[in-house]
């Protein structure tokens, strides 16, 4: 009972009629339909890149530090004392509205195990989640699902979920945004790839049963949302994290020995893309039989298994005399262990199902022919300057702070880092919201690890390419706020569709504006990841370029907060002309989005940069907290609330409006706190850095410019307000 | 005193554990798997650590109950050894019938992960010796399911003879409903048995003991029993 497959059927499958073409071409007949299966979920977008790649190649991906880039199963960095750091982040969009638990859970799965695949321990996970306006119907379900799908599965598989971002905006409505990091550590001898070799070596299928879920789920992520989406639920996989944990164990024990050569998560488009990667990259053949398959329902069919994205499941490639040795660790852990083929030298995969061959496919132009489109871009039509002089100081200082500090965007984070475990594994050094970026300590070394993930997508609405190297350099930023040196990061591209010129051209400018500060900072992508089609009904979301930084301290002990130390001088490093435009200020107190985003001077930013990450670590600064959404007094606010610790501020320079100053968004710039201001301004002035005394810490309150008076409790109940009421939650907080 | 790790498949904060217990004792603790019949000789105390056994897909630490290695620690009990179990460890303990009660979702119905504080209740016993009674210490919540319960008549028995180890306080010392965080009866974070040679607590002392960490407030507990 085998569907005819011709051109209409594989246009259903999302391929085009040129790829369906070029299939026949490749394989000179037509193709079973298990075979057009593969075709469509190798060539969907999701797996082959088709319309980003040409853009992709456009960024710097070496440094000497960097052992793997991008194009293994995630990004490999020498960390220093023989140790590599292994990470990426990775897109759950479309299945986490669609069921925005199991979503979120299986994303958080998915990014773990292309850590753990390589031989790293999993140390820290990261998200960055953005979402529909709060007062859309349907995103406070998101917003829950969501929030709980990723602390089910991290605080499970006993992960610290360290920090993330949670930004609200209606762009995301009908397309929330779950971009999930991971973070694992491995000896950098140590480390595993996925390129298969050895003639006759057994393929070696371990974890989960394969179950009739997700199939299809790359095609899914690889088309626009319609009304009707919601019913494609039983694309989305289900998780088990409690099986994770165990393949984890299991894996991390077995790359102890000498028995793995290679080895590769099932992920997207399951079994059909691990085998399929695995043998192209070796350049070898691969042979399967589903019979052996552990399958956890009967009378599946071959297309079911190949297309299957059931989760927790590993494709390894072992030495033959190690397979006894493999079989005893995974039956340790009550985990499946089959071997279901091995490897050829063919050069073409083979699928072979109740002794019919299903599927017969050579592997070099399924790889090499893969659909590659340099789609027509629009550029983004540039805004004005926004002149700070000509927007109206409506609240003053004051009344626009608490408003500022209590909406959506800027309100405490808590309600949705209290329900994620980030302290399991014991070497938590910063956790959620003590500093600018994570610090998470290597077990029995001093050094440690400092992680942050970054986005602005209002400034890359409005200047893509402003707004791609903001986000890099808004990451390179928060890790050295708070002493690290940066070293790398993982991109996740969030667009619509890629199909219209003006989407394609926003893609375009933020890959332009994220080079040139990779460049300039000396900070590489070495691993990521492209989620297009973000579309729902038309209607696409802000263009979302999420960066996910990580950095290095050699001593844990070194790394600053931002919570305000008591008797000491503010003074903010980096130059301040007052940028109003597409600011929160702007936004929160007149409604509107608009202006050119602040520019960003990477030569201010890597000297900036340079000069308070020195100055933490000679033990100058003892409190840092880079100035960004809300701008300086924001800031400032952010850190009195983190202690308790008020200030009283001097009046700003008279050139720049009193709001602007105060509210603008200036980029390179740090808040800091230091002993002896006059010292330290002297020591910048002489290095050519701009460093401006605001005042001085101390009290209980925050004592304004303008003369007005706000305590620290009046601005934490502001703060604190919005996700309880929103959520209607009862939980109760004991404030420390 | 010599302590051993039991290690269920799912436990996750068996590294935390190691390093607490190691800074204290300074030997590193046996690691003893689940499906051992019997304790490796001369240990003194046995710790089941936090995580989710077997996935917590059926009652929190109803599976692991039923391990081989549980005939074993109950035994250990039952002769007067320690034994010490946190979060899904105070779960299991319950579960196996060593400890009262049990531990139902939290009243939020949420996860919670934040700090907590704990007012000592008793401070002659081998685990609190290093405080003092009355004393209010800090200390990590992290878990979905411990909201203490039992009947009156338990809780009344358990407060008369005095095995109440630990109540959520504020950080001053007030037992108050705004710092019973998970909803716990009679703020109820941690109890002993009879012989006050077994704990069960919900939060975790283990990690807070390195300042880097955040604070050592938790290492007075595994140097009383270092010293027992």
């Amino acid at each position: 009972m085998q569907t005819q497959v011709n051109e209409s059927l594989a246009r259903s499958f999302g391929l085009s009629a040129q790829e369906y073409n070029q299939m026949l071409a490749i394989m000179g007949r037509i193709p079973s339909f298990t075979e057009l299966g593969v075709f469509s979920v190798m060539w969907s977008e999701h797996c082959s890149y088709k319309s980003s790649r040409v853009w992709l190649k456009q960024l710097p991906t070496k440094a000497p530090w960097v052992i793997h880039g991008p194009g293994e199963n995630a990004g490999v960095v020498d960390i220093g004392d023989g140790l590599a750091a292994i990470f990426k982040m990775e897109s759950h969009n479309h299945p986490s509205f669609i069921e925005p638990y199991q979503g979120a859970a299986t994303g958080v799965g998915g990014i773990l195990r292309d850590v753990f695949t390589m031989g790293a321990r999993p140390i820290a996970n990261l998200n960055a989640l953005r979402f529909g306006s709060p007062d859309h119907p349907k995103t406070k379900r998101v917003v829950d699902g969501v929030v709980r799908g990723v602390g089910g599965y991290g605080n499970c598989v006993g992960v610290p979920t360290v920090g993330g971002e949670v930004n609200f905006h209606p762009s995301y409505d009908g397309n929330p945004l779950v971009n999930a990091m991971t973070v694992g550590i491995a000896r950098k001898d140590r480390i595993f790839l996925s390129a298969a070799a050895g003639i006759g070596n057994p393929v070696v299928y371990v974890g989960s049963k394969t179950g009739r879920d997700g199939i299809h789920g790359a095609t899914m992520a690889s088309t626009e949302f319609t009304a009707d989406s919601e019913d494609k639920r039983p694309t989305v996989q289900v998780g088990d994290p409690f099986t994770e944990k165990l393949l984890i164990e299991a894996c991390l024990e077995l790359m102890a020995t000498d028995a793995i050569v290679a080895i590769q998560d099932m992920g997207a488009a399951g079994l059909t893309s691990s085998a399929v990667e695995m043998a192209g990259k070796g350049g070898v053949g691969i042979e399967l039989d589903l019979d052996q398959v552990p399958a956890r329902e009967t009378g599946m069919s071959a297309y079911e298994f190949m297309l299957s994205e059931s989760q927790e499941r590993m494709l390894m490639v072992l030495r033959p005399d190690r397979e006894q040795l493999a079989r005893d660790i995974f039956q340790k852990w009550d985990l499946d262990f089959a071997i279901i083929g091995h490897i050829t030298e063919t050069g073409h995969i083979v699928v072979r199902h109740h002794g019919v061959t299903e599927v017969g496919i050579p592997l070099a132009p399924l790889n090499d022919q893969a659909p590659l489109y340099t789609r027509p871009t629009v550029d983004t039509p540039k805004q004005e300057r926004l002149n700070p002089a000509r927007v109206e100081d409506r609240l003053g200082l004051s009344r626009a702070l608490e408003k500022l500090v209590g909406c959506p965007d800027l309100c405490s984070r808590a309600w949705v880092w209290d329900q994620y475990d980030s302290t399991v594994g014991g070497q938590t050094v910063k956790r959620p919201g003590a500093a600018d970026a994570a610090v998470v300590k290597l077990e029995g070394l001093k050094r440690a690890l400092a992680l942050t993930t970054d986005c602005t997508p209002r400034y890359c609405l409005a200047d893509p390419e402003t707004g791609g190297a903001q986000a890099v350099a808004e990451a390179w930023r928060n890790l050295t706020a708070v002493g690290a040196r940066p070293l790398a990061i993982t991109d996740n591209m969030n667009f619509g569709n890629p199909e219209k010129p003006e989407i394609m051209g926003q893609f375009a400018a933020a890959i332009r504006g994220m080079a040139a500060a990779c460049e300039a900072l000396d900070f590489p992508v070495v691993s990521g990841n492209v989620s297009l089609y973000n579309e729902t009904e038309g209607k696409g979301i802000l263009p979302t370029p999420t960066i996910g930084g990580l950095g290095v301290l050699e001593d844990a002990a070194s790394a600053v907060g931002l919570a305000l130390p008591p008797w000491l001088d503010i003074v903010v490093i980096g130059a301040t002309v007052g940028w109003l435009g597409q600011s929160l200020w702007l936004r929160e107190v007149h409604g509107r989005e608009d202006g050119a985003p602040p520019p960003v001077d990477l030569a201010a930013e890597k000297t900036n940069g340079d000069f308070v990450r020195t100055h933490i670590l000679n033990g100058t600064i003892r409190a840092c907290h880079d100035v960004s959404d809300g701008g300086i007094l924001v800031a400032l606010a952010e850190m009195a609330m983190a202690s308790g610790i008020g200030a009283r501020l001097w009046t700003h320079p008279r050139d720049i409006p009193g709001h602007a100053f105060w509210f603008g968004e200036d980029q390179a710039r740090y808040l800091v706190a230091v002993p002896d201001h006059a010292n330290f301004t002297r020591i910048a002035e002489a290095a050519g850095i701009p460093a401006v005394r605001l005042g001085t810490s101390g009290g209980q309150d925050l004592t304004l410019p303008d003369g007005g008076t706000i305590s620290i409790a009046a601005l934490r109940e502001a703060h604190n307000r919005f996700f309880p009421a929103w959520m209607n939650d009862g939980t109760k907080k004991d404030t420390p | 005193m010599k302590a051993g790790i039991v290690i269920f498949p799912g436990i996750n904060r068996e590294r935390d554990m190691t390093i607490a217990l190691q800074s204290s004792f300074g030997a590193a603790p046996h690691m003893i798997w689940h499906k051992d019949t019997g304790l490796p000789d001369g240990i003194d105390l046995v710790v089941i650590p936090g995580g989710f056994s077997f996935g917590d897909y059926l009652r929190c630490g109803a599976m692991a109950a039923h391990s081989p290695i549980m005939r074993a620690v109950a035994e250990h009990a039952a002769k007067g050894g320690y034994v010490l179990g946190v979060c899904n460890g105070f779960q299991i303990l319950t579960e196996s019938g060593v400890l009262p009660g049990a531990l139902l979702r939290n009243a939020s119905l949420r996860f919670l992960s934040m700090d907590c504080h704990l007012k000592v209740e008793r401070a002659d016993t081998a685990f609190t010796r290093q405080y003092h009674t009355g004393q209010t210490f800090r200390s990590i919540l992290a878990h979905g399911d411990g909201n203490y319960f039992a009947d009156d008549a338990t809780l009344d028995r358990l407060e008369h003879d005095n095995l109440v180890a630990f109540r959520y306080a504020t950080r001053t010392g007030t037992i108050a409903p705004e710092a019973n965080l998970n909803g716990s009866a009679r703020s109820i974070a941690g109890i002993f048995s009879p012989n006050l040679r077994v704990l069960g607590l919900m939060p975790h002392p283990e990690d807070l003991v390195d300042p880097l960490m955040g604070g050592t407030d938790g290492k007075p507990l595994f140097d009383a029993l270092a010293a027992a």
